[in-house]
């Protein structure tokens, strides 16, 4: 590569020493508002993959909206108030919940145990690190059928590995806590891995000397793992924490497709397994076709995940003084 | 790993909530180019047997191209991606299929659709049976929003191997014979269940259900759910009552598999024999084809439907407005549903020609049916379609369908017992009207 060492190009001094003023304005512009340009992309898609199908959302569901109708009728917040007394709404939030706190409690724990094992010397540990990682790549629909099949009543082999020792068949899908458990089992065979790689990643962050002064001072691994790692693991667990919130509150494809069938958007006959997301989709799209209430049920949603992800925002504030401490 | 900032974590919660909010079926684009050669897209569910008749007419046509999609598909998910289509104006095919259940929705807003009487559709009115024309027509009459293609002439299909296992008579006639009525159907039931062969008596009960409903109705008050003022009469329509007792004593003498309708669980079952027959309108000939695979070809046959006669579902072939290539369009639809286009369907998946022409067919009055032990298909069914009573439906048929049917699956499952059963289908098909 040729480098000119000629110094500045003569034009840029000429035009410095014949308009100084110029140019200082606009380098002033320049530190003042190229940043917001910067960002101003993001915002841009914000914008308009964001805030516009948000605000139109809400838009509709101040209507009575007929998604194949003309000159939907304005009716305030009626959808709304038909929500907050609507049973079936409810058991859609309580199954999202349930399921919720069923798959993300036993996930954590799982990928923090999985991390602490792959945080160790092993042997080909790469290998085992990207082999946690394979579950998240297959594709989600892919992984919901294969489950479902699984978790089959009659030819299910979750079932058939449960008369083997003896206990008798289950109906995954018509009975609420299995439906709840088998979806569960989707989703943390699917995201346990992912957050494992998270944590390790945390994990070997610590210093090592942490850990060195714990065994001379006498502590075993499970006290090291309680008394250090865990701690100074906060900030990452709270952050998988949310993370697993607004994809939990979220859940569709999983509890869609592990329901097959007729009305499979029901979640089970008696709305077993059925999420927000479904509820929504039930409403605004077949067999109601009323996207007005549809759009209602996806402002809930939204109200709900705001709440959830501001009592983990409160956790985080409580706990954050403490860990960012011992955070580098 | 650092901490992150609560800005961040608010603009990534943010973020992912809208791209939920944001979440949308995009229909696929078929790119014609004008002047070159016009690809027309036929979207189907299910079985129509059309393939060898694209290939007829795109040799007649030279210039015309034609793809199918959603072929094997379930209705469940083929109506809400149709409708999305339709309300956002774009992704639908040139020639779309409309289950009769739909159309009457579809109907309410016919703005969506090309009126196929401003094409020349008002002399075939002679090619289909009355009421399959009329079907197609908005209530106001000037419209003419779909074309017929099948009707759903009842039958049982029945595994002869599963009879026979069970010391009952194999041939058809004989099992026709069997069960003059539905009580006569249960009856038969018990004695086959008595015999322990392993496989239920029948599939699951919505399905049974349904044909009864649609039978009875069709024989008496000729409505189901609605009334023709379209008044929902879950709750006072005797033929709605009648069909589910009758249902319950099915269920209540443990005949069902209680695999869930188009399920996994249904499919596999098939495949595994695991129930002896199964209500049968003529379409259904091609689904248990599909399902029960090649293996099963010569094990199965077709009986009388108990009671008499009724209509279980059937088809309209329409032109969505935001087609690029409507006259093509027309022009196909009306290849499709002559009485040439459902003879040739009908040799293929099996469903009846709502052509009156067609059902007096040679070719469809001597048809056999090889995997169902050839039998007589054409008499079996086409019989019975001239003198079809239609069943009116209402403008929410299908949510209230679904509510009365869901209801019935779980007094089917043992969730409920029969009275629940019975409250949760009056309230919760009033609820689904309602919405």
């Amino acid at each position: 590569m040729v480098v000119q060492v000629d110094g500045p190009p003569p034009g840029a001094v000429r035009t410095r020493s014949r308009r100084p003023e110029r140019e200082h304005r606009l380098a002033r512009l320049d530190v003042r508002y190229s940043p917001y340009l910067y960002v101003t992309p993001f915002f841009l898609l914000f914008a308009i993959f964001g805030l516009y199908p948000l605000a139109y959302t809400f838009w509709v569901s101040l209507h009575d909206w007929d998604l194949l109708g003309v000159d939907p009728a304005f009716v305030g917040a009626q959808n709304y108030t038909q929500l907050m007394a609507d049973a079936d709404f409810w058991n859609s939030v309580v199954n999202t919940l349930g399921i919720f706190v069923l798959s993300t409690v036993p996930q954590l724990l799982a990928a923090l145990w999985l991390a602490n094992l792959l945080n160790r010397r092993l042997r080909a540990r790469t290998t085992w690190r990207m082999a946690v990682l394979v579950p998240n790549v297959t594709s989600t629909a892919a992984v919901a059928i294969v489950f479902a099949v699984l978790f089959g009543r009659e030819f299910g082999m979750i079932n058939w590995l449960l008369d083997l020792v003896g206990v008798d068949a289950i109906d995954w899908k018509a009975n609420r806590f299995a439906a709840w458990t088998a979806i569960s089992a989707m989703v943390d065979w699917r995201w346990t891995g992912y957050n494992a790689l998270i944590f390790l990643a945390a994990m070997q962050a610590i210093p090592r000397d942490l850990y060195e002064s714990a065994s001379i001072d006498g502590a075993g691994r499970a006290r090291q793992f309680w008394s250090i790692t865990v701690p100074l693991l906060k900030p990452t667990i709270i952050f998988a924490v949310i993370i697993s919130t607004i994809g939990g509150l979220q859940l569709f494809t999983e509890p869609r497709l592990f329901n097959s069938g007729t009305n499979a958007i029901r979640g089970g006959p008696l709305r077993e397994s059925q999420t927000m997301t479904m509820y929504m989709f039930e409403n605004a799209f077949a067999p109601h076709y009323n996207f007005g209430y549809g759009s209602a049920v996806a402002w809930l949603l939204f109200a709900l995940i705001a709440v959830v992800a501001a009592i983990n925002v409160l956790i985080l504030r409580r706990l954050g003084g403490g860990a960012r401490k011992g955070d580098r | 790993m650092g901490v992150f900032s609560r800005r961040r974590l608010t603009a990534i919660a943010l973020v992912t909530v809208t791209a939920l909010l944001g979440t949308t079926a995009c229909g696929g684009d078929d790119g014609a180019a004008d002047g070159g050669p016009v690809t027309l897209t036929v979207d189907v569910f299910g079985q129509f047997g059309y393939e060898k008749l694209y290939r007829e007419y795109e040799a007649a046509h030279p210039g015309i191209k034609i793809v199918e999609r959603g072929t094997g598909g379930n209705l469940d998910e083929y109506s809400p991606k149709l409708t999305q289509w339709l309300a956002a104006g774009k992704g639908a095919g040139d020639v779309v299929a409309i289950e009769e259940g739909l159309l009457v929705e579809y109907k309410a807003n016919p703005q969506n659709f090309v009126n196929l009487l401003d094409h020349g559709a008002a002399d075939l009115k002679g090619n289909f049976l009355e009421w399959k024309w009329t079907g197609g027509l908005t209530a106001d009459g000037k419209q003419l929003i779909g074309l017929g293609t099948d009707v759903g002439g009842m039958a049982i299909c029945y595994r002869k191997d599963l009879f026979a296992a069970a010391g009952l008579p194999t041939d058809r006639e004989a099992v026709s014979k069997l069960w003059p009525t539905w009580q006569d159907y249960v009856r038969v039931g018990e004695q086959f269940k008595a015999k322990n062969t392993g496989a239920a008596f029948l599939d699951a009960a919505t399905n049974t259900f349904n044909t009864i409903l649609l039978q009875t109705a069709g024989n008496t008050t000729g409505y189901s759910y609605y009334d023709t003022t379209d008044k929902l009469v879950v709750d006072s329509n005797p033929a709605v009552r009648q069909a589910y007792d009758t249902t319950v004593d099915i269920i209540d003498s443990g005949l069902s598999g209680r695999y869930g309708a188009w399920s996994e669980e249904w499919v596999s079952a098939f495949k595994q024999a695991k129930f002896a027959t199964i209500a049968c309108p003529a379409w259904m000939t091609g689904v248990i084809e599909g399902n029960a695979g090649p293996d099963a070809k010569g094990k199965w046959d077709i009986a009388q439907v108990p009671g008499s006669g009724g209509n279980w579902g059937g088809s309209y072939l329409a032109v969505p407005k935001q087609s690029r290539h409507q006259a093509e369009a027309i022009e196909l639809a009306k290849f499709l549903t002559s009485a040439k286009g459902q003879i040739g369907a009908f040799q293929e998946k099996g469903p009846l020609p709502s052509s009156p022409q067609a059902l007096e067919d040679p070719a469809i009055v001597n048809s056999t049916n090889a995997y169902f032990s050839d039998a007589p298909v054409g008499k079996i069914f086409a019989a019975g379609a001239k003198s079809l009573k239609p069943v009116y439906m209402g403008p929410k048929n299908q949510a209230v369908r679904t509510e009365v049917e869901n209801a019935v699956r779980t007094v089917e499952l043992g969730q409920r017992n029969p009275a629940q059963g019975w409250t949760d289908a009056t309230a919760n098909a009033r609820k689904a009207a309602a919405k």
